[in-house]
């Protein structure tokens, strides 16, 4: 059943490039981007799908207790009144920046090996954004409420303009998803024709808004996907920078620190591409895309994730050192480097910066295994040290000595559960929907393109150098595969359009 | 007002310069205050009667109907809020999302309610005499017995602190009814206004919950309603931002200076319940101030030749509430985050 399925895939996918009988390159991109959508669920998915989805609800029903009961159920008191609910929001928007500005940059910077990362990417900037703004609803006393922001306007408060900046950036990611998803859409709908399923056809061919993939079609597609890529950079930075001054604006030691900005936004950029890491692990292995993610595209994200953890574990530094130097103020640091928030800096500093960092560096563990534990690490001590920048500014007394506690209780666990259970469900869901690859991109940029560097000046020369020495291409392929892989390279060659 | 400003300046400085003496008349009015239960030295009682009924003279010139009610201040103060309620909702029904249609400062719907009760001539204000506090939290237990709250929320709390030399004082902390409100200027939906008298008061019918207030508070003022499940008993009239009982699940709340009691002639429940007469209710307006205890003090004086200083001036709020030391006490921000 299966098998007739990708045979029918693989003959709908006949790009008309393949030189001999075989799949070309670029027919294995379609078939693999489009088989999710189209192939049956397996078990595995299926089992996968049911419990993360129980997961899900068990975070709804949490929240409904908590509504009933009241926010004190869920650990919080006066003493801390921010805490777990305000980490997720940070984490999960943070996380979100990372696919974006990944995505984002590497497009601006003309990276073509970016091309099988991208719809990963941005995907998965689109659905933990939405799952981080979604927590701003637990951590509000009277979420039923929550549209007065828009109608009682104040302008001075700094949470008004966070719900502006995440408003916008949740639409922006949106667009980011989409202008990519075009071409996309419109091959979708060429490889599968109308009957297969009338539905998505339609909508598909509505989204796709005509696409034929012809010159002036493509110059306005990248003109607007540079300008959305250029203008989501400083949109991220900014909603960063506005969450951070929620807590930089009031009069609080420990959090009334004039670095809080690009505190956050380098901790959304480091913690974003160790999920982006986490991401594409999984979904090669889960979906069998080891072709056309590579070793070569973990260690390249791998080293962008090192260089920022070294600029994260040096603003951390900055952030403790000068006013734990002086003394004033200091009793949040001195809880936070030998107190009751010891435990969990000192996670976050080995596993979020010590281990990922020696990770990267060290040549055996630099491969896709070691770089998603890594990155793994990252993403979890990163929540963790949203944590420790939180809870010990709230918790600190402003007047005497007694230090608030923060207790974690079974509603706020299971409901940042819900919220980590629903990035790969969300994701396993979107991709049942739309491609997994960025078809058009990858072929674009070809298979060459894909796993290296390539670009108008470098084709030649490459062509020159690895084709005409034929040398075998397993540059690309760090894990197995180099076989199936062969030397299609100047099948492919002839789809690098500039 | 020019006065405002000036006593602003004076906060800082300590220089609270007299100003126009109060315009005093004194016939006829009753006392509606009779102290709990007063401690200390009888001397003085002809004064301090005299006194006393020139201050709630003036304050009760705005509220007449307080005159007429009688004496006690538990039960008193009970009618008064009862009656100060009824006063506000037009038709019985508090219209609650009449508050503060915009920036707490000049809140429109918030001066228009006020104004019902008494124009603007008080400005409440709060003296805490730390050389009177034993740290018997009596105010704290009033407070808390007026406003129905749970033993977490203590508006006004007595804190327990070390001087310069080792030695423990106590310090009652209220809402600072802060003159430049950080709690204010944060909230996303203007829930936390300023009436013209210049009381922070939160409307529970709007707040949000965000606790953006309780992060911005340098005092530690406020406090959430974290469970459902506090009981109240039932009660004749409805909640308002003056009087909020019962408070709403999942909304703030914090001192109200007790703005109802004020306004009708009667002390603050904790300055009322203070036995040492710590708690002095004070008017910048009329410049008097007045303790359980019958005490009555020129405000400006008072608070220039005691040296009166309020609590973390750095932080620039221009709290309304001012302390007076002695006991080698500083208030600042070491004594607060140390250990
Ligand atoms: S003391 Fe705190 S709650 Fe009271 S007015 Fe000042 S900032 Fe607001
Ligand atoms: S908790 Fe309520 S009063 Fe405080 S800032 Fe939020 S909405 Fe305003």
């Amino acid at each position: 059943m299966k098998e007739t399925e990708v045979n029918e895939l693989a003959f709908l996918a006949k790009t008309g490039n393949g030189a001999s009988g075989k799949q070309s390159w670029a027919e294995d991109v379609r078939i693999a981007a489009v088989k999710p959508m189209v192939e049956r669920t397996t078990v595995r998915w299926r089992l996968a799908v049911t419990v993360l989805t129980l997961v899900v609800l068990a975070g709804i029903g949490a929240w409904m207790y908590q509504l009933a009961h009241g926010l004190g159920s869920a650990g919080y008191n006066d003493q801390a009144f921010w805490a777990v609910y305000i980490v997720d929001v940070i984490a999960f928007i943070g996380v979100s920046y990372g696919g974006a500005v990944i995505s984002a940059i590497l497009r601006l910077t003309g990276q073509s090996w970016r091309a099988p990362l991208t719809r990963l990417a941005e995907g998965t900037a689109l659905v933990t954004v939405i799952i981080g703004a979604l927590f701003i609803f637990p951590h509000l006393g009277r979420p039923e409420r929550f549209w007065e922001i828009l109608v009682y306007v104040n302008t001075s408060s700094p949470l008004f303009w966070d719900f502006m900046a995440i408003g916008t950036y949740i639409l922006a990611t949106l667009v980011f998803f989409y202008l990519p998803l075009i071409p996309d859409l419109a091959i979708v709908n060429g490889m599968l024709g109308r009957s297969r399923h009338p539905v998505r056809y339609k909508i598909f061919k509505a989204l796709s808004l005509g696409w034929l993939g012809n010159e002036r079609q493509r110059r306005v597609l990248h003109g607007a996907m540079s300008l959305v890529a250029l203008i989501i950079i400083p949109l991220a930075v900014s909603v960063h920078s506005v969450l951070s001054w929620a807590f930089a604006t009031t009069s609080r030691p420990g959090w009334a620190e004039t670095i809080f900005p690009p505190y956050f936004v380098i901790a959304a950029l480091y913690s974003g591409t160790a999920l982006v890491i986490v991401v594409a692990s999984a979904f090669r292995k889960g979906y069998h895309l080891e072709r056309f993610i590579t070793k070569r595209h973990f260690v390249r994200l791998g080293y962008v994730m090192a260089a920022l953890g070294l600029v994260y574990a040096y603003l951390t530094l900055a952030d403790l050192l000068s006013e734990g130097y002086t003394g004033i103020t200091s009793g949040w640091i001195s809880q936070t480097v030998s107190g009751r928030y010891a435990i969990p800096f000192w996670f976050y500093v080995l596993a979020g910066e010590v281990l990922p960092i020696a990770i990267v560096a060290i040549k055996r563990t630099r491969n896709i295994a070691g770089l998603t534990v890594a990155s793994i690490g990252v993403v979890i001590s990163l929540w963790i040290k949203r944590l420790v920048i939180v809870l010990p500014a709230a918790t600190q007394p402003l007047i005497g000595s007694h230090w608030g506690t923060y207790h974690f209780t079974w509603v706020s666990i299971t409901i940042t559960l819900a919220g980590v259970a629903a990035i790969p469900l969300g994701l396993m869901l979107l991709f049942r929907f739309v491609p997994l690859l960025s078809i058009d991109e990858m072929e674009e940029v070809g298979e060459l393109g894909s796993t290296e560097q390539v670009s108008e000046h470098t084709v030649a020369a490459q062509e020159l150098l690895l084709v005409g020495a034929g040398a075998s291409s397993d540059v690309g392929n760090g894990n197995g595969h180099g076989s199936t892989n062969g030397h299609r390279i100047h099948a492919t060659q002839s789809e690098v359009k500039q | 007002m020019r006065k405002l400003s000036r006593n602003r300046q004076a906060s800082d400085e300590l220089s609270l310069i007299p100003q126009e003496s109060c315009a005093v008349s004194q016939q006829g009015q009753n006392c509606p205050i009779t102290p709990a239960a007063p401690v200390g030295e009888a001397a003085g009682d002809d004064e301090k009667e005299f006194s006393r009924r020139r201050f709630l003279t003036m304050l009760g010139a705005a509220a007449g109907a307080a005159a007429a009610i009688g004496s006690g201040i538990e039960l008193l103060s009970y009618r008064a809020y009862a009656q100060s309620m009824s006063m506000t909702s037009k038709g019985g029904v508090p219209d609650t999302n009449n508050w503060s249609g915009d920036s707490g400062m000049t809140g429109s719907g918030a001066a228009d309610m006020a104004s019902t009760l008494a124009p603007p001539t008080h400005q409440w204000a709060m003296v805490i005499d730390l050389r009177n506090c034993n740290g018997c939290q009596s105010c704290t237990a009033a407070c808390q017995k007026a406003h129905y709250l749970t033993p977490d929320q203590t508006w006004i709390k007595v804190f327990a602190l070390t001087n310069s030399v080792g030695q423990t004082y106590h310090m009652p902390r209220p809402c600072m009814q802060c003159e430049n409100p950080p709690c204010l200027h944060v909230c996303p939906v203007h829930a936390t206004f300023r009436q013209d008298q210049g009381v922070v008061l939160v409307n529970q019918d709007r707040c949000i919950g965000c606790r953006m207030c309780m992060a911005a508070c340098p005092y530690e003022a406020r406090y959430f309603n974290w469970n459902s499940n506090v009981k109240y008993p039932p009660l004749p009239v409805q909640a308002t931002p003056e009087f909020p009982v019962p408070q709403r699940e999942g909304t703030v709340g914090k001192c109200t200076f007790c703005v109802g009691n004020l306004n009708h002639g009667l002390l603050s429940e904790c300055a009322a319940g203070c036995a040492m007469g710590a708690i002095y209710n004070g008017d910048l307006k009329t410049d008097v101030g007045v303790n359980s205890m019958g005490t009555t003090i020129k405000m400006s004086t008072f608070l220039y030749d005691n040296d009166a200083v309020t609590f973390k001036p750095e932080q620039n709020t221009h709290p309304r509430v001012w302390y007076i030391l002695g006991h080698g006490q500083s208030l600042s921000t070491d004594t607060a985050s140390a250990s």
